[in-house]
């Protein structure tokens, strides 16, 4: 029977020849993370279980992400209550403050996933890796607990939507307005329960960052995981990061899908998630003035090298706007370096903004940037929720970092055709 | 497995992880503590109009958002007897089975049950009476997989059992 590439991976790590939507099965993980959030839960839960061990040392990760360094006491317990466990458990990769990043940025940066593995990790964004032609989905903290002690799980075979991507986006245009456009197409639990599977003559015409930005937010369409096809610019990322061998897995030509959707990068503009859902997008131009008080560019979503280098590419020789408070944050240590490596701190820095360790902070409404009543914020992070950043009236547009930072020197949301670039 | 039996308190579409428990509280480790501020950002007074057993009544895409399972927690902890809704989310639909806090997809008694009414959830039969209306309506039932999973108490206990 022909499968979806998602649909292959799976029935290799359940044993199987082959499996179709809407099957049970039980499958092997060559990977299981949580985060500083997450793992305490998932330890408590490990800890009710006969087994005490996890199941392989080198394949549960810990990354600290959410709080850190800590925010509070509360949040340094439970850093300390991971770093305790990673600590009697052995674990070859437990990842605290210095060396940690944001884990969907630093998972992949530390060659850690690679093709055609199946990983799950204990945070909804952890369908990331799918731009690298893994499987990889979100789970919750007792699933983490189960996959750390056994290192199997239990999933549903999804069905497939198929993304066909053609033509070449324009300047300024990323992965961020792809996504933004095809979850604005579909709506928020358009992929429900599926796989997203991205494909065609497009997707050589986007960069490993633009696709793990895409893979990142299949989640807010409702979607299983996302997923890429391998081409040379996966194998030169997985060259570049991983020693551990590859697989490559393709659909198979007459594989089921459950819709078909055609998106021409070439139309794309620039695109703006309005409050409070990802699924309200409208273009750039055709809305009036929206004055914002802060604008974020960073999160697992937007704070790699790429995203920093078009950020820092408009806020050259401008200035931020005065009432605007803008907050650039690299998502890894090593993006950070490379940041300064290429003076792109001082280039923030001279404009105004501030540049903060790597954390997932005010994308959740954590720290570093919690907004207060009616304060209305431009992001380029993944979700725009009621409260998503701070007080309950206060209001998340979801954006490109090209955006991000054309409208931290308007002062109102922006392309970065109003400064004439 | 024992029926579910109580009054529903109703919410709308895309009730989200963030509105359900907010991510400035997710460091609290305390269950009891975490649980007095479920649902403060949707409905301040979820916890004070909620008694033991009742119902949560969702839309679409119940739970999105998020992986943290302190969203189904702080329900199961305060004290929700079922969580039906017209679709969920996935990883909350995980979650939820996961932690043995029952929820039912059922698309027609999701919309038409109102808030205030009360419900009967009878799981073995998948039945969902509306005792207000009379009007009864089917529940899908779950997969053998995940009914041994449910009758266990949750997955910790199913992988317990297979040890």
């Amino acid at each position: 029977m022909a499968m979806t590439m998602s649909q292959k991976i799976l029935a290799k790590h359940a044993g199987l020849d082959e499996v179709k939507a809407g099957q049970l099965i039980m499958a092997k993980v060559d990977l299981v993370h949580g985060n500083d959030i997450t793992t305490p839960v998932a330890i408590r839960e490990m800890k009710k279980m006969k087994q005490e061990t996890v199941f392989d040392k080198d394949k549960v990760v810990f990354v600290m992400d959410h709080f850190v360094p800590n925010k509070d006491i509360t949040s340094a317990k439970c850093t300390q209550m991971c770093r305790n466990f990673a600590t009697e458990q052995g674990l070859k990769n437990y990842f605290d403050v210095g060396k940690m990043g944001i884990e969907h940025a630093l998972i992949p940066e530390q060659g850690l996933i690679v093709a055609g593995e199946l990983s799950v990790g204990a945070d909804s964004h952890t369908c990331t890796y799918g731009a690298l032609g893994a499987f990889s989905t979100g789970v919750g903290s007792t699933d983490m607990a189960a996959a750390m002690a056994t290192g199997e799980l239990w999933f549903k075979v999804p069905a497939a939507i198929k993304v066909n991507l053609v033509g070449k986006k324009q300047k300024w245009i990323s992965g961020k307005d792809v996504i933004l456009h095809l979850i604005g197409e579909i709506g928020v639990d358009g992929a429900l329960y599926q796989s997203l599977e991205f494909t065609g003559p497009g997707v050589g015409e986007l960069s490993m960052d633009d696709r793990f930005t895409i893979c990142n937010m299949a989640i807010e369409a409702g979607a299983k995981n996302g997923i890429f096809p391998v081409d040379d610019k996966t194998v030169d990322y997985i060259n570049a990061h991983a020693t551990k061998p590859y697989t490559v897995y393709e659909a198979d030509p007459d594989a089921e899908y459950a819709r078909e959707i055609t998106i021409d990068l070439g139309s794309l503009k620039s695109t703006v998630s309005f409050p409070h859902l990802p699924e309200n997008t409208h273009e750039i131009g055709s809305f009036g003035e929206i004055k914002i008080d802060q604008s974020v560019i960073g999160s697992c979503t937007n704070g790699r090298i790429q995203d920093i280098r078009e950020a820092a590419e408009i806020l050259r020789g401008r200035k931020v706007a005065p009432n605007v408070r803008c907050i650039v944050i690299p998502a890894t240590q090593e993006i950070y370096l490379e940041m300064l490596k290429e003076d792109l701190a001082r280039v923030f820095i001279e404009a105004g903004a501030v540049v903060s360790t790597p954390t997932c902070g005010p994308c959740l409404g954590g720290y570093m940037g919690i907004l207060a009543p009616h304060e209305r914020c431009v992001s380029t992070t993944n979700r725009n929720f009621v409260g998503r950043m701070g007080d309950t009236t206060s209001e998340v547009y979801l954006a490109s970092p090209a955006v991000a930072a054309a409208s931290a020197v308007t002062g109102r949301i922006s392309g970065p055709a109003e400064l004439g670039l | 497995m024992q029926a579910a039996e109580g009054k529903v308190l109703k919410y709308g579409d895309n009730v989200d992880t963030d509105v359900i428990i907010p991510a400035r509280y997710l460091a609290i480790q305390d269950k009891e503590e975490l649980a007095s501020h479920a649902m403060e950002d949707i409905d301040p007074e979820f916890r004070s109009k909620l008694m033991a057993g009742d119902i949560v009544v969702g839309g679409k895409n119940f739970g999105c958002g998020s992986s943290r399972e302190h969203a189904p927690q702080v329900l199961q902890t305060s004290g929700v007897g079922c969580v039906i809704a017209e679709s969920f989310a996935r990883i909350f639909y995980r979650n939820a089975l996961n932690i043995g806090l029952p929820i039912v997809e059922a698309p027609d008694a999701a919309k038409e049950i109102k808030d205030g009414d009360r419900v009967k959830v009878d799981f073995d039969a998948g039945v969902i009476t509306d005792e207000t209306t009379g009007k009864t309506y089917e529940a899908a039932p779950f997969p053998p997989f995940l009914q041994k999973m449910i009758e266990v108490g949750g997955l910790v206990n199913y992988v317990n059992e297979k040890m």
